[in-house]
């Protein structure tokens, strides 16, 4: 079998507060292949934190330990600052959540595609802006040359992120991190974009990390999913299965949707359970898959 | 769905783009609202000049004069006529530049304002200059690196400027720098030596010595300039590099700093492209106020440095109740924060392209 696109291992991201330690992510352990993964999680779950922690970009006082990260067989965890900036955008980028706070406001959308792309390939100016307005085009911009000149605040929500994806994917990248890529954008375009960016995803082979909060939407446009409550998996079950959810947590996320097919008179309230917090990992049967 | 509010062309950042229409029209309320604040400026100077308890006919005439000498002088001052007439004569006045005499030094206030305001000017600039340069880089290193050793000694060099009274650290310099040491030149713009050598073309020593290609005045005159503008310089310091670190440390915590990063650029590129350029905008304001503060406010150390500069003009004539040049000097002081007002728009206009 070959070494899997990325290995996670007991990865823990620490915060050294006033009142101790606090714990954002306690012990994870995955594995990414060439798929779409799902992270789910509420706020707080440390799902964020565990994509901030694969890139290298959890800041002081934050520490990340780790049995070990691999990416594609090679250790990648505590590696030097200048090889992990290799890495970063090359082989493993990331899309935030709100593009009007993602994009930086006084450069052109087209210098931040090109800056993106030319930090890891060598290409002239004029090949950058090539693959700028190739990119843009990739990621069904009607009208990718006068995108190219705008700032960001000239563009709606939806071509924002359809933005960010085209300046995260332009390098190249194996894996991409998408955390909470359509939360802030309108229910009307979020299908779109996530439909743009899957099929970038898929064609180019790249292992997805679809980090969300929305249950629906990661059964809908991922092969796996991890259920993640205060810092750990309590669940890994493929996407397909999720009705099939053992954990009362996972249950329960599911139960608290509304549905239009029965009627409830009062949607249940998740009840969670302190024995949930460091209760074993549930993984699928054997023949669940 | 799709984004762009149909007036994105290409670039937007010169000012004659193609957004050019658009920036004429812009520029034309710029300059209505310049004209608007420049009359409000005269009126604010006029009514001083009037209820002032200084009777102006008195200081001109002397208190030995006849009754029928000080009315013919009130009627030759027009002070007799309706104030809205007088305001208007007040403007004409000075709009070609005739701001009366000065009692004290007996010349037309204009000339005396030519004479003392370049003087300032130089001061005040390469003060802001030395502040600039060394304040901006110590903000922004000291917010990359907060918390850190530069961090410590940047909180400590701005206490210290906030805190230490100007004139207290000017004797001291003169003395460590001037009469210890002998490093720099004393009190005054220049040696005795060449006092008056260098034509008067802008009346800053410095220009006009590299002007006239007299290097040995140039010296000079950088040996007596270079410690009072390094004391200006060190309190503008204090300030710009207190709010150049509180705007980057904004700045940093930022989202797009997160998208620089994951694009696997160094740090270094991080902070100078990304986020300083985003800090430009408020960092104009802030170094622009600051040499409007330096333009009226080097009082203490123009008197110290026995600079002879506006601060130190407009201060003596208030002392004698020279009216004429108080207010002359005032309505300079005016127009040069108006005018930096107008510059910093200006700047705004080509920095950020969400302004507009």
């Amino acid at each position: 079998m070959t070494a899997p696109l990325l290995s996670v291992r007991d990865l823990r991201v620490n915060f050294p507060t006033r009142s101790g330690v606090f714990e954002a992510v306690r012990g994870i352990t995955f594995d990414l292949g060439r798929e779409r993964l799902g992270v789910v999680g509420e706020s707080g779950s440390g799902k964020s934190m565990t994509g901030r922690a694969i890139l290298g970009l959890v800041r002081p006082p934050g520490k990340v330990t780790a049995e070990r990260i691999d990416l594609q067989g090679q250790p990648i965890l505590n590696l030097p600052e200048d090889q992990m900036r290799a890495i970063r955008g090359q082989r493993i980028s990331m899309v935030m959540q709100d593009p009007k706070f993602s994009l930086n406001p006084v450069m052109t959308v087209g210098a931040q595609i090109m800056e993106a792309y030319r930090l890891h390939a060598r290409a002239t100016r004029a090949e950058a802006r090539q693959k700028a307005l190739d990119m843009l085009a990739a990621v069904q911009i009607r009208d990718p040359q006068r995108v190219f000149d705008s700032y960001p605040h000239e563009v709606s929500g939806g071509m924002g992120q359809r933005i960010m994806i085209a300046m995260m994917l332009a390098p190249d990248p194996d894996i991409l991190i998408a955390d909470e890529p359509t939360s802030a954008l309108d229910v009307s375009v979020r299908t779109e974009v996530l439909r743009i960016m899957d099929r970038l995803v898929q064609d180019r082979g790249m292992g997805l990390i679809f980090i969300s909060h929305d249950l629906n939407l990661v059964a809908q446009f991922c092969d796996r999913v991890l259920i993640m409550y205060a810092g750990r998996v309590v669940e890994t079950l493929a996407a397909s299965d999720l009705h099939n959810a053992r954990h009362p947590y996972t249950q329960g996320l599911l139960n608290s949707l509304p549905r239009l097919d029965t009627a409830v008179d009062r949607l249940p309230v998740l009840k969670r359970e302190a024995s949930w917090r460091d209760a074993e990992i549930l993984t699928p049967q054997p023949g669940g898959l | 769905m799709s984004g762009g509010n149909g007036t994105t062309g290409t670039g937007g950042r010169a000012l004659f783009g193609p957004r050019f229409g658009r920036n004429l029209r812009a520029i034309g309320g710029v300059l209505l609202s310049l004209g608007l604040t420049l009359l409000g400026l005269l009126l604010i100077t006029f009514i001083i000049g009037r209820i002032m308890p200084i009777d102006p006919v008195l200081k001109v005439v002397g208190d030995r004069a006849t009754q029928a000498q000080y009315d013919a002088a009130y009627q030759a001052m027009g002070l007799d006529r309706p104030l809205w007439e007088q305001f208007l004569r007040y403007i004409t006045d000075v709009v070609q530049g005739n701001f009366g005499r000065s009692i004290s030094t007996g010349h037309p206030v204009a000339e005396d304002l030519k004479r003392v305001f370049p003087a300032t000017v130089e001061l005040a600039t390469l003060g802001t200059l030395i502040g600039v340069l060394v304040g901006v880089p110590l903000g922004v290193i000291a917010a990359a690196r907060r918390g850190g050793w530069i961090d410590q000694i940047a909180r400590v060099v701005a206490l210290v400027g906030y805190s230490v009274p100007i004139f207290w650290l000017g004797l001291m310099g003169l003395l460590l720098f001037y009469g210890i040491l002998g490093w720099v030149g004393g009190p005054g713009r220049q040696g005795i030596i060449y006092d008056g050598m260098v034509p008067t073309v802008t009346g800053m020593i410095l220009i006009d010595s590299l002007l006239a290609g007299d290097w040995g005045a140039f010296r000079d005159a950088f040996s007596h300039i270079i410690l009072p503008a390094s004391l200006l310089g060190y309190f503008s310091l204090a300030y710009i590099s207190r709010m150049t670190r509180s705007f980057m440390l904004e700045q940093l915590s930022a989202e797009y700093i997160i998208t620089a990063r994951v694009k696997g650029m160094t740090e270094r590129r991080v902070i100078w492209r990304h986020a300083f350029r985003n800090i430009m905008v408020p960092l104009i304001t802030v170094i622009a106020l600051s040499f409007a503060s330096l333009l009226e406010g080097s009082v203490l150390t123009e008197i110290v440095f026995s600079w002879p500069g506006l601060g130190q003009y407009i201060t003596k004539a208030l002392l004698a109740g020279d009216m004429n040049a108080v207010l002359g000097g005032t309505v300079v002081i005016g127009t040069c924060f108006i005018l930096l007002n107008l510059l910093s728009d200006i700047l705004y206009r080509v920095l950020d392209p969400r302004s507009g």
